[in-house]
Order: C-alpha cells, then structure tokens, then sequence
C-alpha cells in the first residue's frame, strides 16, 4: 500500500515507519505531466521563461488535475493494492475532485482533456476510488461533513466509503454528584460528562443525516502524534 | 486513552511550570501566558487599534470561532466591525448562529455593544463579476468578459479565484464607510497562503511577458488566430488543448484596458496587507500539527515581512483545581478523581509540549499568546461565543 501526501509539510512519513509515503506536489507532478508528454524540451524553455506558473494561472485546474492524474497513474501501476490520499480539507477538496468535470467542459481536446477524462473514470468507478470523510463530533464539523458528502456525490459523483469521526471521548457517565457542589473532582466530571453528552448526540445526528456507516477514533491525550498513537488507533479502529 | 499517548510531562523543562495551576474552582480559564508570551502587545490592543484583523490557521481548531468572538469584543469596544469567512465552507453562519446562513450583502447581527457587528459571506463569482463591471470601459466590454466560457470556468468553480476574490473583497470592506475594522477568517493555512499572495500574483501575472504578448494588438481587427498560431502559443496549446488557449486568448484580449484597474486594486490590496493598521492573529490549538502550521505560517508571514500579532490557543483541556490528598476509597468517588487527574495531567502535558513547540518553531519570542480552554458544550450560538468572548479578553 502507498499513502500519498499532497503539498505541505510532510509528516506522514514520521508517524508511519515502514509504509510507502510519496510525497505530491503541483508543481512537480505538472513538470513530470510535461515530460512524460514528449515535452521535455519545452518544459525547460517554459519553466525558464515563467510560462508554467501563466497557464497554471490562465487555466486554473490544471494544477489538480495533474496531481490527481498522477494519483490515477500510481493506482494503474499494479504496484499498490490501496493508495490513500491525504486530501484536502473540506471546501477545497470538492473544488479538487471536481477539477475534472470542470476542465471536461471547457477544454475540448488534447492531452488534459484526456487526463481529466482519465480522472473522472476514476472517481465515478467505487471499485478504483472511494472518498473517506473525516470530521469531529461536534456541531459545526459535522455539518460542515454533511454538507461535503452531498456535494461530492451530487456534483462530483464519486462513491462515498464509511465517515471517520475522529477524537471522540466515550465512556460511562461520571457520577458527578458523589463530589460536593463546586469541588474540583465535580467541576471535573461535569466538563468530561457534558463532552461525552456533546459527542454522543453528534455522533447520532451525523448517522440521521448522512446515512453512511461510521468508523469512530477515540481521542488521544498530549499534543504530539507519534508513531505508536498512531499504532494504538489502528488497534482501536471500531465500526460504529 | 492517556496510555495512547505514550507521553510523560517533564517537570524540569522550563515552559510548562504555569501549565497546571491551581485555578479557583469552575472551569477557569487558563489564561496565564506562557513564558514565552506577554512582552508583545495583547489580544485587546490589536482589536482596539487594528482596521484589518486576519485569523489563519489550519483547519479545525476554532478559527472561524475565535474570528466570530473577536467580532463581539469589537462590537463591545464600540467599534464597527465586519467579519468576513473566506473559507468555503459555511462555518461562520454556524458559528454565529445565522440559521438561514449568509449572503454576500453583510448582515447585521443582533449582539450587545456600542458597536456593530456585521457578517457577509464570500460568493466568489459575485465578487469577481462586481470587479469586471466596475473596471469595464463600458456594459458592453463587461458583457464580453462576464459571457466568455474561459472566463466563467474561472470565477465559478476553479481555484484560486477565490483567494484572489477574498483579497479583493477584504480590500472592498476595508474602504466600505459602514465599518472601521474589518475580521477575517481564513481558509486552513495552504489556501490562506495563496490569499496572501493572491493579489501579487494577479500583478505578476498581469506584468508578465506572456500577457504584454497577448495584449499587443492594439490595432483594431487583430484577429485571435493570428495570436494563436504563434510557435510559443502554439506549444502552450498542445500543452493544455488549444481550446482552454482560444477561450483565454479571448478572455484576455476582452480584458484588454482593464488590466491597469486590476493592476492597481492588487496593489492596493498588497499594501493594506502590507501596512501596520492590519494585524494576524494565529490561531491553534494544543496539538503539534495545528502548531506546525500556525509555525508554517508565522515563517511565510516573516517572508514578507509581516509580523505574528498573537496567538490563540483553543481547545486546550480545562483544569479545575488541585485533587485531594489521597484517592478515595469508594468506587464511585475514586471514578471522580481519576477523572479529575487525567484531565489535569493531560493540560500539562499538552501545555508543555504545546509552548514549546511554539518557542521552538519559529513565532517570534514575546508574541502574546491566549491560552482558552475546551467549552463543555459545542459553540454553536451567540450565547456560547460570548462565553468565548469572555475567555479571550475577561
């Protein structure tokens, strides 16, 4: 399997020892694009004289579409049974997975229309791509998730697998009122009650309205993701 | 779930020793700076004095929130404020408890105050076709650009666009005489690095040696063909189809006469960005990757010259106040403080490591920095903004 990182800091690679990370940047992906199209010459000539970063500009997409064209390439090499794609988030990412259709209907031919025709094979075949969405179990997240899941399907039409809920604190009610009114061990198990209550109504609001199995991640202490955290959730990784 | 994290606070290394304080009872906030903060000028000071206030970093930890609360500090200073999301998705109408969601004409909200509050949503296209028309020689010029297909593909659906629109749009709100501070609350910090940089790439593209090229015609009559059968043009359109070329050969020579306009909006907005009466504020929360990206962005502002004017920690976990002595006996109370413990070891542990991976990558030493702590509830409602409020500035 293959975890495909996209522009930004790379990180990944750190918290999974032993796995494959690629790292994909734009830029980089449309140099490769460029070359592997005969243009290799020309790219040079190109890139020298800015005209990259114009048609990037002048035709804004592009730039997702050979990224995403590269992701299809890794998935048709036969060399990963799964890649999985650390997208981005929420808004751009419908802007990302649309690229295709968007591109589809304004450019008529030549090598990108082939590209986003490629692309957009793979997005509607659930048997070669599906989306994961991730969200947390709070107000905003959640709407935020149902709102994405319906453009992705509607505008994008791409299959959606199983939402992640990420962060969650679970566990039986603290009996709060064991402890004097106002104590720190009440005031305590009041707060952690009152987010447990938080997480739990949205963890069943976000199953009412968005009818999509669930795969919740506890939450875990500390400000640093390490290698073994990450280890431990993949332990706890429960269908919902 | 602490034995997830596999982490042990270090009581000698220096950041954290105001990590666990005994604050009074309640969930109070923890608002002791760091170390490292305190020196800059506060939260308060900027929001008193600033007329752009800009809220970056990555995604999920409350920015949209602490956008929305600034906005009701603003409003109780008496000051007339705007707060304008650029992200996307439609976070602030949540977050400001606008159940029909926004528009992009402000609204103004119903909040206590001698000032105003006011919350627009961005609409990307709208704002793009309002540009054309006030900078097209005449409605026909404006028709010509707001038909062509290139040019729709572009404000409608495409990246980028938006970033450039929200620059535009912050620019518009700023000169607006209805408010005197304008609240920004950006996309996650990739895209809210294109934002910034959005209005010097508009120049650069405009200055660039490919559009004078395609502008040149001045002569009436000069056909796009002729453009387009250019060798250069001609590799660019086997590149990315001659069709998205033809459209954008059309599109730009449509745009011919208002690129001084645009030219001039970009580098407006670059100086608004650029001069002191606007200020960032970063937002994180206690975790080492909002951290890194609020870093991340601290470095791209050092870049060009900007400087951090605070830092807001959400979401750290509350402290209540020392345990007892001992554990007690009974299931039921020893539940309590377990609970009581687990809450408290994991606010220090997450304050330490979370001042020091501030310190060490890269905000400025002395940049203030409010540490505000995890509601019990969701911040969904004005009610619970004003909550928020009140942590970042009673």
């Amino acid at each position: 399997m293959l975890v495909v990182e996209l522009d930004g800091k790379p990180t990944l690679g750190r918290l999974l020892p032993g796995v494959a990370v690629q790292q994909l940047s734009a830029s980089a992906a449309l140099a490769e694009y460029l070359d592997t199209h005969g243009l290799s010459r020309v790219t040079r000539r190109l890139a020298s004289r800015g005209i990259i970063d114009v048609v990037a500009t002048a035709s804004p997409g592009i730039d997702d579409i050979v990224v995403l064209g590269k992701i299809k390439q890794l998935e048709r090499s036969g060399l990963y049974d799964l890649v999985v794609v650390d997208g981005p988030a929420a808004g751009h990412a419908i802007t990302f997975l649309l690229a295709a259709k968007s591109l589809l209907s304004s450019v008529r031919g030549g090598p990108i229309h082939t590209q986003a025709t490629d692309v957009a094979e793979m997005l509607a075949d659930p048997t070669r791509c599906q989306v994961v969405l991730v969200t947390l179990p709070e107000a905003t997240p959640v709407n935020e998730a149902v709102e994405t899941a319906y453009a992705l399907e509607e505008r994008v039409g791409v299959h959606l697998a199983p939402v992640v809920v990420n962060a969650v604190d679970s566990g039986p009610g603290l009996p709060a009122d064991e402890a004097p009114e106002g104590s720190p061990m009440r005031l305590a198990a009041e707060f952690r009650n009152a987010r447990r209550a938080v997480h739990e109504t949205e963890c069943i609001r976000l199953g009412d309205e968005l009818a999509l199995p669930q795969l919740v991640l506890p939450i875990v202490a500390g400000s640093q993701l390490t290698a073994e955290s990450i280890d431990a959730l993949a332990d706890e990784w429960a269908p919902r | 779930m602490s034995a997830a994290a596999g982490h042990t606070p270090s009581p000698s290394s220096g950041p954290a020793t105001g990590a666990t304080p005994d604050t009074a009872p309640g969930a109070t906030p923890d608002t002791a700076p760091g170390p490292a903060a305190d020196t800059g000028p506060t939260l308060a000071h900027h929001l008193a004095t600033a007329e752009v206030l800009v809220c970056c970093g990555s995604g999920g930890v409350g920015k949209t929130t602490s956008a929305a609360a600034l906005g009701l500090e603003a409003c109780r200073l008496g000051r007339r404020a705007v707060v304008v999301t650029i992200d996307p998705a439609k976070r602030l109408a949540d977050a400001l408890g606008v159940p029909g969601g926004l528009g992009n004409d402000p609204v103004q909200l119903q909040v206590p105050g001698d000032g105003q509050l006011w919350a627009p949503m961005l609409d990307t296209a709208t704002t793009f076709d309002g540009l054309v028309r006030a900078n097209a020689a005449d409605a026909e010029q404006a028709e010509r650009i707001l038909a062509n297909g290139f040019y729709r593909n572009v404000a409608g659906s495409l990246s980028g666009t938006q970033e450039y629109m929200a620059a535009e749009r912050l620019h518009a709100l700023h000169n607006d005489p209805r408010f005197d501070l304008v609240i920004v609350d950006t996309p996650p910090t990739r895209n809210a690095l294109d934002f910034l940089d959005a209005p010097g790439t508009i120049a650069k593209f405009i200055d660039h040696p490919l559009f004078k090229l395609l502008m040149m015609p001045t002569r009436r009559g000069m056909k796009v063909l002729n453009l387009a059968a250019q060798p250069l043009l001609r590799t660019i359109g086997r590149v990315v189809g001659g069709d998205v070329l033809a459209d954008a050969v059309a599109f730009f020579q449509a745009f011919a006469g208002m690129e001084t306009g645009f030219r001039r909006r970009a580098d407006e907005v670059t100086a608004l960005l650029s001069s002191d009466v606007t200020r960032f504020v970063l937002v994180a929360s206690p975790r080492a990757d909002t951290i890194e990206e609020a870093c991340y962005f601290a470095s791209r502002l050092a870049a060009s010259r900007l400087e951090v004017g605070a830092v807001v920690v959400n979401r750290c976990t509350p402290t209540f106040g020392p345990p007892p002595a001992r554990r007690p006996r009974a299931a039921a109370r020893a539940a309590l403080y377990d609970n009581l413990l687990e809450l408290r070891t994991n606010a220090g542990v997450e304050r330490e490591q979370a001042a020091a991976l501030l310190q060490a990558t890269g905000v400025p030493a002395g940049t203030h920095t409010t540490w505000v702590p995890t509601l019990p509830g969701d911040v969904h409602t004005l009610d619970a903004l004003a909550t928020i409020r009140g942590l970042l500035f009673d």
